[in-house]
């Protein structure tokens, strides 16, 4: 069968079907819909909706709990992400070690958290951070650490959504790590244990400097995906106490799917894919810092 | 001497360190076959004082449990078949056929992975409610059937395949998709398992899409189900960690049963291009 069409753009079709229908499109359609008033009147009849140009980002701007997720994501982002990424390289150090035995064993434990569905372990976390019955408090106990309202005190809540954060991501990471330790030649060590250079030495002038790519590449991935945070709020805190936890996806979840305020949460979403884009462009730019 | 301590304490942190990673899912596990409120005691135990299954049994008579299990396993695998189809195709079409505007489409799909899947998130559901396939198990399957990440994923492994072979074929009078199906897809293979069991387990965790798409009870998967159960059985903590190990338990499995080929995606992933 001789078709017109060239072969590659047939193989592409039903992808490109698929990705422009329900990726593409509804990204232009977003924002378009956060120049609408689109609400839930619009959901009946879209006859209702209004073009307000600006307006929904004025008025996100001048709305407290805008700024309250806000600061909220940006403190998960902020300590959250430094920590994944710290813990990630410490494994990935000690399972690659010279000395190291077992290797596998190790990895597939430190990994095993990935892979586990995050509304569960929220719910098994939710349950270790109890204030009286729970392991962690039981833990702090012995070292004289008073118990601590994890989820109930808006001091803490939200740092015990990054330690399950942590705990549940620095695996994926330490893989990555992995792979990138591996690709240093030998020789380069061999050269190394010749001059005399210790493990501190091998590490701080070999296996970092080399790492910076990885680096790049782990900073940047767990920094996108820490900004979407919602799971772990939704299920251990519904974004409370005090609206410690509330992070701006949750945010437009409620603004979008609770209250049918669709052009508003289409503007909240645009906003955090424009800060997304902006501190991925910082990390672009530390990179290339680096490297000069 | 020095090698034999330094080694020694190597292995002393490695140990620590995974205790405490397993630690939650090990407790998960016990405290779901802990008779009621044995869970919340002090001090907390670990062990329980005997093993009890009524919490499992509970969850699949009384809550319902094999209909969302149903809904998960349905949903998931329907997804990764889709996906592994459909992406194999555009990924060797990028990376082996040749035709305008190639490459330039690549790139544009590229910059589309920093965009966060909840900026589409809205005008997918006016859409979905739009064809009718709010509350079906389509609204799920269909926006997952292509992915640029499984896209890319297969690009990178067919750059690899030797333009030399796919010629001798085509002299040979086969087809394109003969091609595809009987020269390509075999050579694929060790990608298309690395994609399958990724986008099966992405797909099973998923949460905010099936929790805003899936809004009929009998439709929900199972950690939008657990998350709701979770917020009506507060108290009941060993019911919960039952629900919780029924959850993650397929998804855990799998893991140990491919870890090769899963890790080698994530790895294959990182790579730049």
């Amino acid at each position: 069968m001789r078709s017109l069409v060239k072969p590659g753009i047939l193989f592409l079709t039903p992808a490109m079907l698929v990705l422009g229908m329900f990726f593409f499109a509804p990204i232009f359609a977003a924002f378009m819909l956060s120049l609408t008033d689109f609400d839930i009147y619009a959901l009946a009849d879209s006859n209702n909706a209004r073009w307000v140009g600006w307006e929904n980002y004025h008025q996100l701007l001048t709305e407290p709990r805008f700024w309250r997720a806000l600061t909220n994501t940006f403190y998960f982002v902020g300590i959250g992400g430094p920590l994944t990424v710290i813990l990630s390289l410490s494994t990935a150090l000690l399972v690659s070690s010279r000395l190291t035995r077992f290797k596998s064993v190790w990895r597939t434990i430190f990994f095993a958290p990935v892979v586990t569905t995050l509304v569960a372990v929220a719910i098994v976390w939710r349950y270790l951070y109890h204030t009286r019955y729970g392991t962690l408090n039981y833990a702090l106990a012995w070292f004289g650490i008073g118990p601590i309202d994890w989820l109930g005190d808006s001091h803490w809540a939200m740092f015990a959504i990054i330690l399950l954060a942590v705990w549940k991501n620095f695996g994926y990471n330490m893989v990555i790590f992995v792979a990138g330790l591996q690709s240093i030649p030998d020789e380069l060590f061999d050269a190394a244990r010749i001059d005399g250079a210790n493990a501190w030495h091998t590490l701080v002038n070999i296996k970092l400097p080399l790492l910076a790519p990885t680096f790049f590449f782990v900073g940047v991935t767990t920094m996108i995906g820490y900004f979407q945070l919602f799971a772990e709020p939704y299920v251990m805190t519904q974004g409370g106490p005090l609206f410690s936890t509330y992070s701006v996806v949750m945010f437009m979840y409620e603004e979008g799917f609770r209250w049918w305020r669709v052009g508003f949460a289409s503007a909240i979403a645009f906003v955090l894919f424009a800060i997304i884009l902006a501190a991925t462009a910082v990390q672009v730019r530390l990179q290339r810092g680096t490297r000069a | 001497m020095k090698a034999r301590l330094q080694t020694w304490l190597i292995h002393a942190t490695l140990l620590v360190a995974a205790a405490i990673t397993m630690y939650p899912l090990a407790w998960m596990v016990t405290a779901s076959l802990m008779p009621s409120g044995e869970a919340q005691s002090f001090p907390p135990r670990f062990w329980p004082s005997r093993i009890t299954y009524s919490h499992y049994s509970d969850l699949f008579e009384r809550l319902n449990m094999a209909r969302y299990f149903g809904n998960s396993l349905l949903i998931a695998s329907a997804v990764t078949l889709l996906s592994v189809f459909i992406n194999s195709m555009a990924g060797y079409a990028l990376a082996k056929l040749r035709f305008a505007g190639r490459d330039r489409l690549f790139r544009l799909l590229l910059a589309g992975l920093v965009i966060p899947a909840q900026v589409a998130m809205m005008p997918l559901f006016l859409l979905m409610k739009q064809l009718g396939l709010i509350n079906t198990y389509w609204s799920v399957i269909l926006p997952s059937a292509a992915s640029i990440f499984g896209i890319f994923l297969i690009r990178q492994y067919a750059l690899t395949i030797p333009d030399a072979l796919l010629d001798a074929a085509r002299v040979d009078g086969a087809s394109e998709w003969r091609i595809y199906r009987s020269v390509v897809l075999p050579l694929l293979r060790p990608i298309l398992v690395t994609l399958g069991v990724f986008t099966f387990m992405t797909t099973w965790n998923d949460f905010m899409w099936p929790l805003v798409a899936l809004i009929d009870g009998d439709l929900r998967t199972l950690p939008v189900a657990l998350a709701i159960l979770s917020g009506e059985h507060v108290q009941d903590t060993e019911l919960m960690m039952a629900g919780s190990v029924v959850t993650l338990l397929p998804v855990l499995l799998l893991f140990l049963l491919v870890q090769r080929y899963y890790v080698a995606g994530i790895i294959a992933g990182s790579v730049k291009e």
